[in-house]
């Protein structure tokens, strides 16, 4: 059968159809159905689009490489879940135009990590992580703290998301501008439109400067809300949600 | 006559396609560098203006020059560019390497800035090892081996040059984008959406150049060493091209969010991931072991129907690895199974490449003790199997549940990367120099021979740290007190590392010091100093033009 063989070797045209179609198939029988098996993606409660705020928090964390060192995805092991919280529901990442499970870590997973400090605590960590975790190897992020993020774009970024599958209403990408700056500032009048538009947001003067919306603001507001939409005291794993 | 006549109509229609490539470059690039409201794009956008416009320049300069010495049978000018270029690249991604490792170890070398922080310069670290060092060196050994094999010119008068060329602006792009914070965050797919739309371009003429060569070969067979470029070629152009998928934010802007999301994006991501170590990393540089090692023992390849079936089984089977990256997270449990089954049948054609090297030296074993280069070549076969079994290793599911996330993993890609795909290269690199310069041997064999021992040393303490500080964080992460509490915190397993990374960035730097030894050798070796121990080179050291004028036995 081996000598057949020759057919190959003496057309690079066959060749390359050959190597083509047998490359093929392992992808084709792995990803394909994940786009159209419903129980790819059991439906949850309580998931919603970032706000716009910690989508550009979200575009920092990704700018800065977090995901490098930093797992978003909680395995269904028992140290896990008692360490971390609840396993990671694939419904969790759905809006996550590109994922961010991580590979590595380095330092904790943070699938879970909204609410479990104060922003006061990630600030001070975030500009020096040592001078709240001794044995921390983390690098400091001070130039957070002294840039205004860039707010210019959001109505553009809100639209692409949108183009690429995320649920932003009209009136989300309308308020696009005006939510940003309001979620740091609870004391302005559009602090609780952004409450209601984004359920669970936090509203907050994040970093402690209340003079401007910094990259800190953006990047607390976005590490406050991870893992914090889903309520896990009504979720049932093995109810309906499994097909 | 009607020939010639034909040739050089040929010729001046590729001039005019160059001429007119370059300056449609040029306009692009110049319209990016002044009305792009990012300076980072205004940057990129400037790069691409000016080399578009120098290469414009050269080709209109050459036209008017009609040279009149005789073309040499090969086109090797782009091939001595790329091996200058995978040798440069190479101490830049290493040195990177190291510096991020000593960061691991004491963190105050980030140094605070954001240029310099670990998150940026960890994908600069393993783009310019794999796609810049490893790029280049697959470029100019296929180029290479495509020539010889098949008797025949490069395709294309330009297109080689622009391959070599655009690539490496692709890198130089790709690269000062991650330290100005441009990233789109897939893992060894960071670059933006308009350096993926340019590596498109450039893969593309890269396909069109190797495959036309084998297209106009005198050989009837292509030989095996291109079957394995050709699948790596065409596999990796795929791969690219579904990952990248994207929607810019602005055709201007260099922000773009990916068209698929969370567990499709995951899956996606790691079918590529697991491929670019598969078809890029494994499928080019078998290309290169299948050349480059029976051409440096004088020996024919150990079996031909071995070849054969490994080649077919490797390509298929590699493709359905990937979800062994995603065991137990939120990828369906089927899609996890099938991943970790076919990691552990992939032993099998990976074993059957390494055996196909390493036997290739069959009465040839006495080579391993007088020819350093190719004692090179058979450790990096030997890693080459090592890190395959430890692979499907990890991928078994139970495994991996202790491994995942930790150091081991990354200790697993470094005796692939260091070992294999490392010494693979510096192999062909010492074989390619002498040739493509027309020289009588490298400039020093026992340098060869310093540069083999130190970076055996340097990867051997960089894994074995890795084992255990990835074993130790995996065991820490999941031990439990006696009342059934967990034993440690987080911040305690990274204290535990501290010993290890400092090893692992010691045996790293080794790999850059031998690197170091290389380049300079090289160096020596391509401006012409005569050899400080000729006589203890082997015949086949010598440039093929040189070869026959030397006695057949010293």
């Amino acid at each position: 059968m081996l000598s057949k063989h020759g057919v190959f070797e003496r057309n690079a045209w066959l060749l390359s159809i050959g190597i083509l179609i047998v490359v093929s198939i392992g992808g084709l029988v792995q990803i394909a159905p994940l786009f159209y098996l419903k129980s790819t993606i059991e439906k949850v409660e309580g998931m919603r689009p970032y706000s716009p705020l910690e989508l550009k928090g979200r575009d920092i964390y990704i700018r800065e490489g977090c995901y490098l060192c930093h797992s978003q995805m909680i395995r269904s092991l028992r140290d896990e879940v008692e360490r971390y919280g609840h396993y990671s529901l694939a419904a969790e990442s759905m809006y996550d135009h590109p994922f961010q499970w991580g590979s590595k870590r380095t330092g904790p997973d943070l699938a879970r990590v909204g609410g479990k400090y104060s922003s006061d605590w990630h600030a001070a960590h975030m500009i020096n992580p040592r001078s709240v975790v001794p044995e921390s190897i983390m690098p400091g992020y001070p130039w957070l703290a002294e840039r205004k993020v860039d707010a210019d774009d959001i109505v553009e970024v809100l639209k692409t998301q949108a183009a690429v599958g995320v649920p932003y209403t009209d009136e989300m990408i309308a308020n696009a501008k005006t939510d940003l700056a309001a979620q740091s500032d609870p004391d302005s009048d559009g602090a609780e439109d952004v409450a209601t538009r984004y359920p669970k947001a936090v509203v907050q003067n994040f970093d402690g400067n209340p003079e401007e919306v910094t990259e800190l603001d953006a990047m607390i507001a976005y590490l406050q809300m991870l893992g914090t939409l889903v309520d896990f005291t009504k979720y049932d794993a093995s109810g309906p949600n499994l097909r | 006559m009607a020939a010639t006549k034909n040739s050089e109509e040929m010729s001046g229609l590729s001039d005019a396609l160059a001429v007119i490539g370059a300056g449609l470059g040029a306009l692009i690039g110049i319209y990016l560098a002044v009305f792009s409201a990012d300076p980072v794009m205004k940057f990129h956008g400037a790069l691409l203006g000016a080399t578009a416009v120098l290469c414009a320049l050269y080709v209109i300069s050459s036209m008017a020059g009609k040279s009149t010495t005789e073309r040499p049978f090969y086109h090797d000018g782009p091939i001595k560019f790329a091996s200058v270029a995978a040798v440069f690249w190479g101490i830049a991604g290493f040195v990177v390497g190291a510096i991020i490792a000593w960061q691991l170890a004491f963190p105050a070398l980030n140094f605070d800035l954001p240029w310099t922080s670990f998150g940026r310069l960890r994908p600069l670290h393993t783009s310019a090892v794999i796609f810049a060092f490893g790029g280049n060196a697959l470029i100019a050994t296929s180029f290479y081996v495509a020539q010889r094999t098949c008797q025949a010119r490069l395709f294309g008068k330009w297109s080689p040059w622009f391959v070599v060329i655009g690539y490496n602006l692709f890198i130089v792009i790709a690269g000062t984008g991650y330290i100005l914070g441009v990233t789109q965050s897939k893992e060894y797919a960071e670059p933006e959406w308009y350096a993926d739309l340019w590596l498109t371009i450039v893969w593309v003429v890269y396909l069109i150049v190797f495959g036309g060569t084998l297209l106009k070969r005198k050989e009837p067979h292509i030989y095996v060493a291109n079957w394995f470029y050709l699948s790596f070629i065409l596999t990796v152009a795929m791969l690219h091209i579904v990952n990248n998928l994207a929607v810019p934010v602005s055709f201007t802007g260099t922000k773009s969010y990916a068209l698929f999301s969370g567990v499709q994006d995951a899956m996606t991501q790691w079918w590529y991931g697991h491929n670019a170590v598969g078809f890029f990393l494994t499928a080019g540089f078998l290309g290169m072991m299948y050349y480059f090692i029976p051409k440096r023992a004088e020996r024919p390849v150990y079996s031909y129907r071995l070849s054969i079936v490994h080649f077919w089984s490797l390509i298929f089977l590699y493709i359905w690895a990937g979800p062994h990256h995603l065991h137990y997270t939120a990828l369906p449990d089927w899609a996890q199974t099938l991943g970790m089954t076919f990691s552990i049948i992939l032993w099998m054609p990976s074993w059957g490449g390494m055996i196909n090297g390493l036997m290739t030296l069959s009465g040839a074993w006495d080579k391993l003790r007088t020819d350093p280069v190719i004692r090179m070549m058979v450790v990096s076969v030997a890693f080459y199997g090592m890190s395959t079994f430890e692979g499907p290793l990890m991928s078994i599911k139970a495994v991996n549940s202790l491994s995942h996330y930790t150091d081991w993993t990354i200790g697993h890609v470094h005796s692939g990367a260091l070992g294999w795909v490392g010494m693979i290269s510096f192999g062909a690199l010492y074989c390619l120099f002498p040739w493509l310069w027309n020289r009588r041997g490298l400039y020093s064999m026992r340098l060869v021979e310093w540069h083999f021992w130190i970076s055996t040393i340097g990867i051997l303490l960089y894994i074995t740290a890795m084992w255990v500080s990835g074993i130790l964080q995996g065991l820490m992460w999941r031990a439990y007190d006696e009342l059934g509490f967990l034993k440690y915190s987080f911040v305690e397993s990274v204290d535990a590392m501290h010993i290890p990374y400092i090893i692992r960035a010691g045996g790293g730097t080794l790999f850059v010091i031998g690197a170091l030894m290389m380049a300079y050798n090289l160096w020596r070796t391509a401006r012409g100093d005569e050899p400080v121990d000729a006589k203890n080179q082997p015949r086949v050291a010598a440039a093929p033009e040189i070869r026959a004028t030397l006695a057949p036995a010293e």
